[in-house]
């Protein structure tokens, strides 16, 4: 059943004699491909070599050597390990074509390396900063750019606490606040070009025209980021024919913390509390994708033990985030709050296993690198057996019978927000919503990770393409998901929970590595380059609530704007990840 | 809520007419009517909303303290409960927000971010605390604050509200603190306008500096 990670046999360099040359720096895999030549062996990985997936773009910057680099990550729907591939740009002036031509996918993840390290990408059909905002000076993820609160290069930093004395941060910046402006910035003078006009400017208009004597015009519609149905602080602006939407944007940043820019200062060991705030519903898979990766760059292994403490715990959370994706969008659908309540008695349960074991509800921190951070005790197991064997499956067969063949839902959902397989996949949609077009790619299954191997489970997808189809994939994953609980709880071995000895500090040879899990949103990737040092050198999360909006105005247009926010829903984003 | 919240002490009130009559303030009245419906802003940043909302959910009920009421735009809302990590993009708009609420308002920052800035604190887009930009009544600390702890917060606001008196309260004088916030601008940095001549001088200062200046 299982389809073994296969090892990459395509000789790139071959096929592009002079073009392509393979990655040889140390610890280092893939291909570096000539930046002029991009286009055309990017459209042969797709359609000769089959990895018709972009998964990931992004870049980094190696002042050192001059050079900036974007990395992409692909992969084939079919199965199969990750593809990687390279071009690299003098840093100075560092423009690269765009793939959007080749992937859709790329298009927000272009932006975001624009934005943060000012790559450059010919012929992309809207390059404009995203997470930051037009008219910020500089481009944070470079290396030598510095934030207001600049202290070291590196943590820990040493003015901490020295004496058993601290100063507040604010106290060390001229402008005793977290600012910084150029050299003869004058706020007086300052007159900002509207920043919003480059976006609007981007947006389809629809033409005024005299239809039958009577003018028509379109409607510029911003929803959020204070809205109360965009799960936080997305902003998305809309071009309106009426009620029909024809155009759109999704605008975000809102909740952009700067994560990357904070985890190459940390070290590896503490990012590991960060990566709970990305998707804050779902801390355990988050520690289980930045495990995976450190660990491959490590080159250890996990505790048999862990290993399973890890697929629990991972398929709890997927549960968990599924029931309240349920219960939230019927909310959107205008069942206020009551499918709601139903998931968050479930997810108090949860939860209540997450503390007793990790110590906290939501912010969990509970991977180590070889293991997790405490043994989960008998009492906890018990009561995981018991939720997983007499409560979950009822309860989830409850929602299922409240809500699936409930008209208004059925009404609402079937056939709105099409996506076809072919469109999913060019826009690199994962998990549920690539599934629900019916490509059943679940890396659980095509790239096992952990011991996912030793687990009998279906890979659901439904061929509609639809929300419908959305919302049954999700309902039935929970069931899946205590399939592979029950399996995991009884197969469960004693053991340590850590493979090596605990240790704050993590010895990491030079080398990149890219970790990904089957996150309940989608395909959640650590791509993590260390030079030696304890701290990572780059460090950047692909995350699936940003990428899966790619697909977000394909699917809105031609539908009602008050299907937009059902829409929205029903791709389940979480702001935390979403802007990072 | 019973009687002897709301009489006055010291007041007999014959047996028969416990139940329909009370002698009291008006600020007693005024206060208890306001603490008793206090209507959160439906406003969630970061990850403290979500334990915001488990709060309101099954096992927590926030509606036990007349507080399930959330409002999704801020014209009705009278408490903003700023759950989770101010950024300098989003700021302005909370500000916004904020000058829309009508009087009487309250703050309350919500976890360490709100408060702080917290694990985020020295971030580029993150505004260290909300209090930078508006008068925060409560703060709850944690990282998230467990519903309990939200409570706490609610409850503590309710008897911060007890003690208020409409006669010294801010929103009923004349003069600077019923002032609107100024709405912070985006420029190069987040731009505080209040600080505009502050920031103006430092700008020049750096600039400048002073051994450039005698060479
Ligand atoms: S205080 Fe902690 S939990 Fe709350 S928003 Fe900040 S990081 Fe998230």
């Amino acid at each position: 059943m299982t389809t073994p990670a296969s090892v990459s046999t395509v000789d790139l360099a071959a096929r592009f004699p002079g073009i392509v040359s393979a990655d040889s720096r140390p610890g280092y895999s893939g291909w570096i491909i000539n930046a002029d030549k991009l286009i055309e062996v990017a459209t042969a990985i797709r359609d000769e070599f089959g990895y018709d997936l972009l998964s990931s773009v992004t870049g980094v910057d190696y002042p050192a050597d001059g050079k900036m680099e974007v990395v992409y990550h692909a992969f084939k729907t079919t199965g199969g390990s990750i593809f990687v591939f390279k071009v690299q740009m003098p840093r100075d002036d560092p423009v690269v074509s765009s793939l959007v031509p080749v992937w859709k996918g790329a298009e927000l993840q272009e932006r975001e390396a624009w934005d943060l390290l000012g790559i450059k990408f010919t012929n992309h059909p809207d390059l404009r900063r995203i997470l930051m905002w037009e008219g910020f000076e500089g481009h944070p993820l470079r290396k030598d750019w510095k934030e207001p609160f600049y202290e070291e290069e590196l943590k820990p930093f040493k003015s901490r606490w020295p004496d058993g004395k601290h100063t507040i941060a604010e106290a060390k910046n001229p402008f005793r606040d977290n600012v910084q402006f150029p050299v003869g910035f004058d706020p007086e003078k300052y007159t900002f070009e509207d920043p919003e006009q480059a976006l609007y400017t981007s947006l389809r208009k629809y033409q005024s025209e005299d239809k039958d004597g009577i003018k028509t015009d379109h409607i510029l519609v911003n929803m959020g980021p204070q809205h109360p149905s965009t799960h936080g602080v997305f902003r998305a602006v809309v071009m309106l024919d009426g009620e029909d939407i024809v155009s759109l944007k999704p605008v975000m940043g809102y909740l952009h913390r700067n994560h990357e820019k904070i985890g190459e200062r940390n070290t590896f060991l503490q990012n590991m509390p960060y990566t709970d705030r990305l998707d804050y519903f779902n801390s355990m898979s988050n520690n289980f994708g930045y495990a995976l990766a450190v660990e491959k760059l490590m080159g250890i292994q996990v505790a048999e033990r862990a290993d399973y403490i890890r697929v629990i715990m991972a398929e709890l959370t997927r549960i968990q985030n599924h029931l309240i994706w349920a219960g939230m969008m019927l909310n959107d659908l205008g069942a206020m709050y009551t499918p709601a309540l139903y998931a968050f008695e479930e997810r108090e349960l949860i939860l209540d296993i997450f503390e007793a074991t990790a110590g906290s509800r939501m912010m969990c921190n509970y991977f180590r690198f070889g293991g997790v951070a405490r043994d989960m005790t008998e009492d906890a197991l018990r009561k995981t057996r018991e939720l997983v064997h007499d409560r979950l499956p009822g309860k989830v067969d409850e929602m299922d019978r409240l809500l699936t063949d409930n008209e208004v839902l059925v009404s609402r959902l079937k056939g709105m927000g099409y996506l076809s397989a072919e469109d999913a996949i060019n826009t690199s949609m994962t998990g549920p919503m690539l599934r629900a077009s019916g490509v059943p790619y679940d890396i659980r299954r095509a790239d096992p990770y952990s011991v996912y191997d030793r687990f009998e489970f279906d890979v659901v997808s439904r061929p509609e393409g639809d929300m419908y189809a959305r919302y049954l994939v999700r309902i039935e994953e929970m069931r899946q998901s205590l399939k592979i609980l029950e399996q995991a709880l009884k197969q469960i071995p004693a053991g340590p929970i850590l493979s090596g000895k605990p240790q704050y500090q993590v010895k990491i040879q030079p080398g990149e590595a890219y970790g990904r899990v089957e996150a309940p949103k989608g395909e959640l990737g650590y791509y993590i380059v260390s030079n030696g040092k304890p701290n990572p050198y780059r460090y950047h999360v692909r995350a699936p609530s940003f990428i899966n909006l790619t697909s977000l105005e394909m699917l809105c247009v031609g539908e009602k704007i008050a299907d937009f926010v059902a829409i929205l829903g029903a791709v389940d984003i979480v702001l935390g990840e979403l802007d990072r | 809520m019973d009687n002897n919240e709301l009489n006055l002490p010291g007041y007999e009130i014959p047996d028969d007419m416990k139940n329909t009559v009370a002698i009291t303030s008006l600020d007693r009245l005024y206060n208890w009517g306001r603490r008793s419906s206090v209507w959160p802003l439906m406003f969630g940043l970061a990850c403290c909303a979500i334990e915001m909302i488990a709060a309101q959910a099954s096992r927590y009920d926030l509606a036990r303290f007349g507080m399930e009421v959330m409002r999704p735009t801020p014209r009705q809302a009278d408490l903003m409960i700023v759950s989770g990590t101010v950024t300098k993009k989003m700021v302005p708009a909370i500000v916004r927000l904020y000058n829309q609420m009508p009087e009487p308002k309250y703050v309350m920052a919500m976890g360490a971010c709100a408060s702080s800035g917290g694990p985020f604190k020295e971030g580029y887009n993150v505004v260290a605390g909300i209090d930078k930009f508006l008068p925060v009544d409560i703060y709850v600390p944690g990282c998230p604050p467990t519903p309990q702890a939200l409570m706490n917060g609610l409850i503590m606001l309710q008897k911060k509200i007890d003690k208020e008196s409409i006669s010294k309260v801010r929103w009923y004088r004349k003069g600077a603190d019923t002032v609107e916030v100024p709405v912070p601008i985006l420029g190069p940095d987040l731009i505080d306008v209040r600080r505009i001549p502050d920031i103006k001088s430092k700008v020049a200062e750096l600039s400048n500096p002073p051994a450039q200046r005698e060479a």
